[in-house]
């Protein structure tokens, strides 16, 4: 059991009040004794430490306060204490602990205004980081000699290869979710051999992609924003700025050129897998032998649509990697920042993503490719 | 809160209380410890014992496990081998409890200052204060950050600020504050000079060496910095060889004879900071005389 700093009060013959302390004045034990001085009233002419215990800073601070409120006298104090209180009067301060709160009635307009400005100048930023991207791809174009075969290649394998595995496993679920749902649907009109006519077109059509550039933006976006954010806060950036070599060249191309090659190659391979996935529930439930369904597809899967799939894949890496970048070079301050840019680069990269996706939808059935 | 309340809630957290200040000749006993690295022994057999009141500092070349020293007794880093005693308490064979406590009787300054980024400085100092001490008011909380952070050197503005905000010096005088918070028997302090410029790191010096006295800490001081060796250790711990090769004054140190301690302490860099000592020394017998003490504390950011 803790024993705590208590106080007793004493009068002595001229009227004179004395508080006296008893027991150890040490920061486990004045939480108790703290309260109580606080809804203190009435005047102390002295306090008694005579009787208190061992004093720390905390004590010392206490019987101080309480001594500056109630003009009282310290008397009794041993060396020590006397020391500590000494110590604590010298660094007395005023200062508030927490950070500078506003008033509500300016706070609100405040962050409003805050926003819509970083909204503005965010903007702007985008465009130069898009302009700056731009000069640098067209320097490399001028300078072929200083593309950075081994840096690209490192993030050919992060990006593509590595996710092989996670990306094929998700598009042959989806292969089956579509054919076996398509199914239960079509076959109210007897019309259950379109399903392979839905599997096809909607894995490489739209499905492929979509779900790889999402599945992109979660495993590849998120590693850009915060391997460039994390270098950001440790100086490598700019320790990279001073010996010459563009963070843009170095960092930011490698990662674009890599998810712009690679995502057609992970659509096609995602939407190949979505109709092996169809082909299966098919043969196993709907009586398609398996090898018809995938000879089938050839004839119902116009060559447009594999087209549609390789105009959009590319543009959607791009889109993932710069959301990816950019979100990792705005970081700093601190590690806080990381995770908030970090999840702001994969819900920008997945947003715009579908957005774009709507955009491709209504203009490729305009051009003709429906 | 009633009093009955507060013991309650104090129960109910249920930490194990021991509020004896140590009394024992050696708040830390290291023996026989090793510390191994993929087969390669850091620590082969260190011994070391800190006293009571001192301000100790361990040296030795880069490499040589200041820091995993330091790491392995406040608990860190698990020892491979050997025992390590802190204020009476085992730290290798310890359950989470009696941890609890003792961590609450010791200070850590991390070289970077390690200071919660999310947090103000004033904040930060707050932590343990709220980890370790639920019962006391807010307002008394508040109270003991700030004077902490002044005590530290760090001017009262300081204490609202987050740790982005202040400079490399700063954030160590705060990562001191927060050391400080729960006023503790024991203090870690790792390289607390480096990278701080030669005034900075002067009073630094200074402070550290006035809240020793002040508040009676015992001080374990990894360091490079020569100047601090000649101005506040009261002994000095070299490592080498995975083992202490001596702890003594440095005057001691030097009548051993080894190699090493002969480089590091007779470079240009040693003497000038012998000859910087002495001047100060002089200076300092002057103002005795005079009868000016320092006060304590005093000193700015």
């Amino acid at each position: 059991m803790r024993e705590w700093a208590d106080f007793t009060v004493e009068t002595d013959d001229k009227g004179g009040t004395r508080l006296v302390l008893a027991g150890p004045l040490l920061i486990s034990s004045i939480g108790v004794i703290d309260r109580k001085l606080r809804d203190w009233q009435g005047p102390v002419d002295q306090i008694d430490l005579a009787e208190a215990g061992p004093v720390d800073t905390v004590g010392a601070w206490i019987v101080w306060r309480f001594a500056r409120e109630t003009k009282a006298q310290i008397t009794g104090a041993s060396e020590d204490a006397q020391r500590l209180i000494e110590a604590v009067q010298g660094a007395q301060g005023e200062g508030t602990v927490e950070p500078p709160r506003l008033p509500f009635i300016t706070r609100v307009p405040a962050a409003v205004g805050t926003r819509v400005y970083n909204w503005g100048l965010g903007v702007v930023k985008l465009l130069g980081f898009l302009g700056a991207i731009l000069m640098a791809f067209g320097s490399l174009l001028a300078h072929p000699r200083r593309l950075r075969i081994a840096s690209i290649t490192r993030q050919f394998e992060l990006v593509g290869v590595s996710a092989l595995g996670i990306i094929g496993l998700m598009s042959v679920l989806i292969g089956i979710v579509i054919a076996q749902q398509g199914a239960v649907q079509l076959r109210q009109f007897g019309a259950e051999i379109y399903t392979v006519n839905l599997t096809g077109r909607l894995a490489v059509r739209e499905l492929g992609v979509l779900m790889t550039a999402i599945m992109v933006a979660g495993r590849s976006g998120s590693a850009f924003a915060a391997q460039i954010g994390t270098m950001k806060l440790t100086e490598e950036v700019d320790a990279m700025r001073t010996i010459g070599v563009s963070p843009l060249e170095a960092l930011i191309l490698p990662r674009l050129i890599a998810a712009v090659l690679m995502m057609p190659l992970l659509g096609f391979f995602s939407a190949g897998l979505a109709i092996i996935g169809g082909a299966i529930v098919s043969d196993l439930t709907l009586g398609i032998p398996f090898f018809t369904f995938l000879s089938r597809i050839q004839e119902v899967v116009p060559l447009h649509d594999v087209w549609v799939c390789m105009v959009k894949a590319p543009v959607f890496g791009l889109i993932v990697a710069l959301a990816g970048c950019y979100q990792g070079m705005q970081v700093r301050g601190n590690s806080e920042e990381v995770g908030l840019r970090t999840t702001m680069a994969v819900v920008q990269g997945i947003f715009m993503v579908i957005v774009l996706d709507a955009f491709f939808a209504v203009f490729f059935t305009e051009v003709g490719w429906g | 809160m009633s009093e009955e309340q507060i013991a309650a809630s104090v129960e109910r957290r249920a930490l194990p209380f021991d509020p004896e200040r140590f009394q024992g000749e050696y708040p830390v006993i290291v023996q026989g410890l090793v510390n191994r690295f993929d087969g390669h022994a850091v620590h082969d057999g260190l011994d070391l014992k800190v006293r009571r009141g001192e301000v100790l500092g361990v040296v030795g070349g880069s490499g040589t496990g200041k820091s995993v020293l330091m790491r392995s007794i406040i608990g860190l880093q698990v020892p491979d081998e050997g025992q390590i005693e802190v204020l009476g308490h085992k730290v290798t064979d310890l359950g989470d409890g009696s941890q609890a406590d003792i961590r609450s009787r010791w200070g850590v300054l991390f070289q970077g200052g390690a200071l919660f980024s999310t947090l103000t400085v004033g904040e930060n100092v707050e932590v343990p204060l709220r980890e370790f001490y639920p019962e006391i008011a807010p307002e008394l909380r508040h109270e003991i950050a700030r004077y902490k952070v002044r005590l530290s050197g760090l001017p009262e503005e300081a204490a609202s600020k987050f740790p982005s905000e202040l400079s490399g010096g700063m954030k160590k005088r705060a990562g001191l504050a927060r050391a400080l918070a729960l006023d503790p028997e024991l203090l870690f302090l790792d390289e607390p000079t480096a990278g701080l410029d030669p005034v900075g790191a002067a009073t630094f010096d200074r402070l550290t060496r006035e809240l020793a006295d002040v508040l009676g800490l015992t001080v374990f001081l990894i360091t490079h910095d020569l100047d601090t060796l000649f101005e506040i250790c009261d002994r000095v711990a070299v490592l080498a060889d995975g083992k202490v090769i001596g702890v003594g004054t440095i005057p001691e140190l030097l009548a051993m004879d080894h190699p090493w301690i002969q480089e590091y302490f007779n470079g240009p860099r040693g003497r000038a900071a012998k000859a910087s000592q002495e001047r100060a020394g002089q200076k300092r017998a002057g103002q005795k005389q005079t009868g000016t003490m320092d006060k304590p504390a005093g000193g700015g950011a």
